[in-house]
């Protein structure tokens, strides 16, 4: 099946040729990054993760969301996702692999990685995330893999690949869920002790993976002889509508507990984010556009008009990206470190290696997802003629 | 042939080891803290550390920095972006942000506190390092592995305290200018790049009955200001400081059980 991602369009080549310059930048600078340590990032003795651990985390979401087209389809027989879940099982194969490639950028010595497995210590939620999230690589891996291999054949995927999508369902959930935990259980960072973070991360999730998927699917269908169908896009439009919702309702009651209860540790990240502390704001222009794209995102979801309808259903999609990519894979980390335990703001802003290398990392992921999603609808074009 | 055979009996017995190392994983991950907390004060030794705030002054902890920091080959950058510090000071509003208010008095207001790790008997820090680099040595001391950390610094994120620093470069790097002689210590290993530090109670002096390098600087300058011992020990001078005077700790509301007292009357 592998041959498919070797016979393409000028375009094809194109922009792979495109990601492999952004890879190799980004590969130079992590070089430099490796050689003279993470003092040429923005982070600092306050903040001491920063935009890699963001990205991780939002990508988290990204690759759990595969979830929202694989259960439809196994648990609801929902027939008509079949067309999509191969697609959502191998963005989900991208996604944590740029969440194992932000980790590694993101350490201080990378060659000790090992020592996790070495010396493992099970109270530590880090090395849970490695277990679920290499995990879900393997049984994404293997589904997606073996699925479409039955499509070409034109049979019907074996038992054991049913019995593995069905477990990589509550896998999925359980990605993000500890992936929230790395945050949620820490005594003193209090923006992130709220016992709703995991179920706000699978909200976001479920509404940011999807309408990545969907805009895609825009482009599969503009670019390619592959239908992915109306009626799947609309449903992944409901999907995403829903989630959304789900995610600024917690948002918002985040906001009540916090600003209700007065209680200034739990008020002062967000004041931080939205208005600035101390005389110091530099998030806060990023977050008002978070709720100037969350608001557009909620109407034109909401209203059946605009979620129905093609072109105004791919602008919500793209809000939702932005939107949520503000919230998670920016407000969500640098605000849990400002205010310091010292209840000091010291201000974090990414560099342009930091940004670059991070960039490098998204082109690695979407060279993979170009090569994969190549291969899944070569062969679904074959099939279909 | 009748019973099980070798193959299925590796299965299960794989299959039971793996079930039974998940058990024990959840249970130490639902009752975090719960194996340091319950070796009893009474036995075995517990370090900790009273700060006589009436006779501490800012000339005391910058000397006691000074000499910690040389000891340990702690380099200085001149940069908060990138620094390493041990033990440093800090006004009460920042060292004690809970208990800030507009009408302190003058006397609290006009004093540094010297902070340092507070090796917590309930360590966050210990809970989320994913390789036991650092780890709780059972007579309380948090103690760093250098040659083990990852330099993930999920520790930094678990420290309510703001107690750990990275080496966001190399050390032995640092400025020439502002490091005249570094390492300063050659008795004392250099850290590498991109592995967390922090305050180790002087571990290696403790070993050789010797106080801590902060403890035997402050006390050079005003006698009895840092009063370093065993908690488990009723009659250590530490304990005694304690029964008579009144003491507060950082952010006990935490759970973490900080073992650095601060006496203010």
């Amino acid at each position: 099946m592998l041959d498919r991602a070797l016979k393409g369009s000028s375009r094809y080549w194109g922009w792979l040729i495109f990601l492999l310059i952004l890879m190799g930048i980004g590969f130079v600078l992590w070089l430099y990054q490796f050689k003279v340590g993470l003092k040429i990032t923005g982070m600092s003795r306050d903040v001491s993760w920063g935009f890699y651990i963001a990205q991780f985390t939002y990508l988290v979401g990204v690759a759990a969301s595969g979830v929202m087209v694989v259960l439809p389809y196994y648990l609801h027989d929902y027939k008509k996702f079949g067309r999509l879940t191969v697609l959502g099982e191998f963005m989900a194969i991208a996604a944590v692999l740029m969440c194992l490639l932000f980790i590694m950028v993101d350490l201080g010595r990378l060659p000790r990685l090992v020592n996790v497995i070495m010396y493992p210590h099970p109270r530590s939620i880090l090395f849970w995330d490695m277990i679920v999230l290499n995990g879900y690589l393997l049984l994404n891996i293997l589904v997606g893999w073996n699925a479409l291999a039955a499509e070409r054949k034109g049979v019907h995927y074996r038992t054991w690949v049913k019995v593995l999508a069905y477990i990589s369902i509550p896998w999925a959930f359980s990605i993000h869920t500890v992936t929230a935990f790395l945050y949620a259980g820490l005594p003193g960072r209090h923006f992130w002790l709220t016992a709703i973070m995991a179920p706000r991360f699978l909200a976001s999730a479920f509404c940011s993976g999807p309408a990545i998927l969907l805009l895609i699917c825009f482009i599969i269908r503009k670019l390619t002889k592959f239908d992915p169908g109306k009626e799947q896009m609309r449903t992944l439009g409901g999907i995403i509508a829903y989630a959304f919702i789900l995610n600024i309702f917690f948002f918002l009651m985040e906001l009540f507990t916090s600003f209700y209860s007065q209680i200034p540790a739990h008020m002062d990240s967000l004041v931080y984010l939205f208005r600035g502390l101390d005389g110091y704001g530099r998030l806060a222009p990023w977050m008002w556009t978070f709720v100037f794209f969350s608001v557009v995102a909620l109407v034109m979801l909401i209203v059946p008009y605009t979620r129905r309808k093609e072109d105004t259903l791919a602008v919500a999609a793209a809000c939702v990206v932005i939107a949520t990519w503000i919230d998670k894979g920016l407000g969500l980390i640098i605000g849990g470190f400002v205010p310091n335990p010292f209840e000091k703001v010291f201000e974090y802003w990414p560099t342009v290696p930091e940004v670059m290398i991070s960039v490098g990392v998204w082109a690695t992921g979407f060279f993979v997802l170009t090569v994969l999603f190549k291969i899944a609808i070569s062969i679904k074009e074959e099939v279909a003629a | 042939m009748m019973g099980i055979s070798r193959r299925g009996f590796l299965k299960v017995a794989g299959l039971s080891a793996l079930m039974a190392a998940l058990g024990k994983s959840g249970f130490e991950l639902l009752r975090p803290g719960q194996v340091e907390a319950s070796i009893p004060v009474t036995k075995g030794k517990r370090w900790a550390m009273a700060i006589d705030m009436r006779k501490v002054t800012p000339e005391i902890i910058e000397e006691c920095k000074k000499s910690c920091h040389h000891y340990h080959n702690v380099p200085e950058f001149d940069n908060p972006k990138v620094e390493i510090k041990w033990i440093w000071g800090e006004e009460f509003e920042h060292a004690f942000p809970d208990q800030q208010h507009e009408y302190v008095s003058d006397l609290i207001k006009s004093l540094e506190f010297p902070l340092l790790c507070n090796h917590c008997s309930n360590p966050p820090c210990c809970r989320v390092c994913p390789t036991g680099a650092t780890w709780q040595r059972e007579d309380g001391i948090v103690m760093m592995d250098w040659h083990r950390c990852i330099g993930c610094r999920f520790c930094m994120a678990g420290c309510p305290y703001g107690s750990r620093s990275f080496n966001w470069g190399d050390p032995r790097k640092a400025p020439k200018e502002l490091n005249p002689g570094f390492p300063t210590n050659p008795e004392f290993p250099t850290r590498e790049v991109g592995v967390v530090e922090k305050c180790t109670f002087c571990n290696e002096r403790i070993a050789k009955g010797q106080l801590p390098v902060c403890v035997e600087k402050a006390n050079e300058m005003k006698k009895d200001s840092f009063i370093f011992g065993d908690l488990a020990d009723p009659d250590s001078d530490i304990r005694k400081a304690l029964r008579k005077h009144y003491s507060i700790r950082r952010k006990t509301e935490l759970g973490t059980h900080p073992n650095i007292y601060y006496i203010i009357a």
